[in-house]
């Protein structure tokens, strides 16, 4: 089968590099003419040339290729000389290894396409096999499982009696499982093992894996493949039900985080707020203006942009919040569709506002390192900035509780909430009490903003899209309730996130708003209705 | 009478004064705008987002029809007047860009207008141009299925884009899974109709298809990458063919950077990301990634470094990027100022009787033509993001394509062709040989 000659073939010069590497000393000529070839800025002779590296035995093709893979590899076409940059910033000379002062300006990068970076990294793999770093060594063993090259079966077998490190045993025996499946002349007992082996590991490239080799197999071999796949299959399923759990409560906490300041606002002073979306807008932009600032005059604390941010945005978005509850809602009191049509207004006048700063198209808010990539715990993947988020927004909730619970504010702020008459009546001086409430509830959208600018786009129209979100969450779970609003969020986010695979993000979306009309049929108030006589309603 | 002001001032808040202070308030500034209709100069509408979703694509071709009416106007103006640029924001509003364009045209008295991105957006202002009758040069990749009398289409037709990039991933990637990702509309919807039928022409099967579609402005796609990397483990090549718009393809390329999906296992290839959208975005994890477009930023031609040198001094931006609707709206203008020489006249049915057949130097070193559907010879360029924002060409076709305004794909559209030279027809049937099928 023509398939199967040609990885034989491919897979020969990784063989032959083990064993020179092992064995033979370093030739000169043909590893300058394969350096050379960089220099031709061809796509196919440029994978010439990492195949011929691979195959030299020279102790510097590992650090040709990486620079290679990294964008470090510098060719000038003229001159045909090939340069590395390495990480720290010297430059050596990639045929003879010789250090060097400067790179000629008109050497550029060595370019590379899709094809050659499969080649690249297939290389990388064969090379780094006798790593002393054992996560390099993980990671040859993967790139071998993926593309199971019978002619490394003695590498990997001499691999494995040497290894010590007990992650890298497991990677390299099913990088041997792997390869014996696609032997042709392996005993079907082997071929037995080499599927459990397969069945253990247990992700998505098991099944892949298997799904690949079920082709010209003994019956016997087919058979355990196919109940393996449907085994794994089944977990994979369970683990699915993990995952789209894990979204829906990162979600829920987008929602919470959005939401839980019109709570406050809404349910103390029943003041519906359509400017609400803006304050998340400025908290926002203030993250942006912060990283801006940290940019240009601290770089090295970039990373830590955001926790600057956080008491910035919460300052600005309060300060604003209670200019407008002082300036405009405060003569609307009692009237909530003056109310309404007035903080529409504002909205807009915010809106354009920042449209006028900062101009009218997205800007850029930098993720800091700790909150980039992802991490696997069994089979579902959680990214970090999520998982950030989720703490964020549940450390928010804490001290908002705490704050209504334990300080004097919070107390009147729960007693004008429950009764605004007599709270007036005992002394408690309700318009400061409303200015000051409003200021939470804003710097708590500002809060939000500076986490919301990590996942979605920071533009004028950012408030747009969370305001009917936040109305949504705070009517379903109740009005004036901070535990409804919790609730109310992740209920929200998590049937989202199960509806979504079965009925895409449009009609999800729609489902879980037909939902909650349904729902509010019935119960009115909301999850958890605050209760008592003269509850303004 | 100031007294009796500051007394209405002081007095509690009377409804009716305020109602009448602020309409007469109102009224005294509009007259002040009312617009002047002006023979001296020759009127150009720009009808490009400003605001919205769809801003991060289309303020940069706002500035190039000012950039090219500059330009024109350093050369003398065009028979013998000076041209103006009369700009209006529809704000990625789709019914908002009919409005506007008919207020281009029949208060601004404009006579041609350079405008729109999305397909809705087109869609919604066919009609105004029909019936008032004034020029549309349309300088976006789209889903063809029309070619009306009114618009010329400088941008890529599915012929000059869609097709050959799943001609490139199924020859050159081997791909054998598709994902076709798109935002929920007309222009996503219909191209992946005419990519499902292409594909399953060539052999495809329905099970290694997966269709999919996003609201504008999306956010969340967490679920959406994680799909698409349990689809592309089932053993075969798969690719993900994205017509997502607009800013949701900025959470959506970080998505797929968190969730370590490579361009070496799952390729991506955009048809709505260029350069500008790529501005704002860390590209390294993206390295790979792939785009069809007619022009890219990087490819070295005279032309080509002429026109981002004058861009970058005319927009006092030296790292400004230049992008394939650019380039559109850059041969569509110069277009329109030859058929304009050549009628002697902005009169909208001389000039649109005089562009057919209009050649003009493209920047790729190619020259475009207006054939008689009303769309251009484009090249197709398949580029890899490279880690600074910028497009590595990894193929391109031997020459220049014609744009097809009516798929082959589609049963119903495959006997159509466009013809507005010798059969005044935007959808004449080859095989009837009538005039009227789907669509004008």
């Amino acid at each position: 089968m023509p398939a199967i000659a040609f990885k034989r073939f491919r897979a020969l010069p990784f063989a032959l590099l083990l064993l020179l590497t092992m064995v033979l000393p370093v030739f000169a000529g043909p590893f300058e003419d394969a350096v050379g070839k960089f220099a031709n800025d061809d796509y196919s002779d440029t994978g010439d040339a990492v195949a011929a590296l691979a195959t030299s035995g020279n102790p510097l093709a590992y650090t040709i290729i990486r620079a290679l893979q990294d964008g470090r590899l510098m060719a000038d076409t003229d001159s045909k000389k090939v340069y590395v940059t390495q990480p720290d910033g010297k430059i050596i000379d990639a045929a003879t290894g010789a250090p060097l002062t400067s790179i000629p300006d008109s050497a550029a990068a060595v370019r590379v396409n899709n094809k050659l970076r499969r080649g690249v990294e297939a290389a990388l793999g064969a090379l780094t096999l006798q790593s002393p770093d054992p996560d390099k060594r993980i990671q040859a063993a993967q790139s071998v499982f993926k593309n199971h090259e019978e002619s490394l079966l003695p590498a990997i077998d001499a691999a494995l009696q040497k290894e010590k490190n007990k992650d890298a045993k497991q990677a390299f025996s099913e990088a041997r499982a792997a390869i014996v499946l696609f032997k042709d002349d392996a005993t079907d007992a082997e071929k037995l093992d080499a599927v459990a082996t397969v069945r253990a590991r247990g992700d998505q490239e098991a099944v892949a894996m298997l799904t690949d080799s079920g082709a010209d197999q003994p019956p016997a071999v087919a058979h355990a493949a196919a109940s393996a796949i449907a085994a794994i299959q089944s977990r994979l399923a369970m683990w699915s039900w993990v995952q789209n759990a894990w979204y829906g409560l990162s979600l829920g906490s987008v929602l919470l985080l959005a939401a839980i300041g019109l709570a406050i606002t809404f349910g103390v002073m029943g003041v519906i707020n359509m400017a609400h979306g803006e304050m998340v807008m400025i908290g926002a932009y203030v993250t942006f203006v912060v990283q801006q600032t940290i940019r240009g005059s601290y770089p090295a604390l970039s990373d830590y942009a955001l926790l600057v941010a956080v008491p910035a945005a919460f300052i600005v978005a309060g300060a604003i919040g209670v200019l407008i509850e002082r300036t405009i809602i405060r003569f609307l009191y009692g009237r909530p569709l003056e109310t309404l049509l007035a903080t529409w207004g504002l909205s807009l006048v915010l809106q354009q506002a920042v449209r006028s700063m900062f101009g009218p198209t997205n800007q850029e808010v930098a993720n800091p390192s700790w909150m980039s990539g992802a991490f696997a715990i069994g089979q579902i993947t959680i990214t970090y900035n999520r998982l950030w988020i989720l703490c964020f927004t549940l450390a928010v909730f804490a001290i908002l509780l705490a704050m209504l619970r334990y300080t004097s504010l919070g107390l009147e702020m729960r007693a004008v909430t429950q009764n605004r008459r007599m709270a007036a009546s005992m002394g408690i001086a309700t318009s400061r009490v409303d200015a000051l409430t409003f200021g939470l509830g804003s710097g708590i959208a500002g809060i939000a903003g500076v986490a919301l600018s990590q996942i979605d786009n920071v533009s004028p129209n950012l408030g747009q899209s969370y305001i009917i979100d936040s109305f949504m969450v705070v009517v379903f779970g109740g009005v004036g309730n901070l535990w409804g609003t919790l609730v109310g969020a992740f209920t929200l986010g998590i049937a989202n996130k199960f509806l979504e695979p079965v009925a895409g993000a449009v009609l999800g979306k729609i489902a879980i708003l037909v939902l909650i009309i349904l729902f509010i049929q019935k119960r009115p108030r909301g999850l958890f209705a605050l209760k008592g006589r003269a509850v303004e309603a | 009478m100031p007294t009796q002001l500051t007394h209405d001032l002081a007095a509690p808040l009377n409804r009716r004064r305020w109602l009448v202070a602020t309409a007469g308030l109102i009224l005294g500034l509009s007259g002040f705008t009312a617009a002047r209709a002006d023979d001296d100069t020759i009127k150009v509408g720009v009808l490009h987002s400003l605001s919205g979703t769809m801003a991060i694509s289309e303020t940069t071709l706002k500035d190039t029809v000012l950039f090219m009416i500059d330009e024109q106007n350093k050369k003398g103006g065009l028979l013998g007047k000076k041209l103006e640029a009369v700009v209006v924001d529809p704000a990625s509003n789709w019914p908002l860009f009919a409005e506007k364009a008919r207020e281009l045209i029949t208060k601004d008295k404009v006579s041609v207008v350079f405008g729109c991105w999305t397909s809705v957006s087109r869609k919604s202002v066919l009609p105004v141009f029909k019936e008032l009758n004034n020029i549309l040069f349309y300088p976006v990749q789209y889903e063809g299925e029309e070619s009306e009398r009114n618009v010329f289409y400088t941008g890529a037709a599915p012929n000059q884009q869609a097709i050959p990039a799943v001609d490139y991933l199924m020859k050159e990637e081997k791909v054998k899974r598709w994902v076709l990702a798109g935002t929920d509309y007309v222009y996503p919807r219909t191209t992946n109709k005419i990519l499902e039928a292409y594909l399953k022409s060539k052999g495809v099967k329905d099970d290694d298809i997966m269709i999919n579609y996003t609201p504008f402005g999306h956010s969340d796609w967490q679920t959406i990458v994680a799909d698409i990397k349990k689809f592309g483990s089932a053993g075969k090549k798969t690719a993900v063919v994205s017509t997502i718009n607009g800013d949701a393809n900025v959470p959506f390329y970080k998505e797929l950077g968190n969730q370590g999906v490579k361009a070496t296992d799952i390729p991506v290839v955009a048809f709505s990301v260029g350069e500008e959208e790529l501005a704002g975005l860390d590209t390294k994890p993206l390295l790979g990634h792939l785009a069809a477009w007619n022009y890219f930023e990087s490819i070295k031609t005279p032309a080509n470094e002429k026109f981002i040198k004058e861009w970058q001094a005319y927009t006092k931006n030296p790292k400004r990027t230049t992008n394939d609707p650019m380039e559109a709206t850059y041969i569509g203008f110069n277009m329109w100022v030859k058929a304009v020489e050549k009628a002697k006249s902005v009169d909208p049915d001389k000039v649109i009787d005089a562009l057919p057949g209009t050649k003009t130097p493209n920047l790729t070193g190619g020259i475009a033509e207006v054939l008689p559907n009303h769309h251009i010879t484009k090249p197709v360029f398949i580029g890899e993001i490279k880690g600074n924002g910028q497009f590595d060409v990894v193929w391109k076709t031997p020459g220049l394509v014609a744009g097809d305004a009516w798929s082959k794909e589609l049963p119903d559209s495959r006997d159509l062709i466009g013809d507005w030279v010798n059969k005044k027809c935007g959808n004449y049937n080859t095989k009837t040989n009538r005039c009227g099928g789907q669509g004008s």
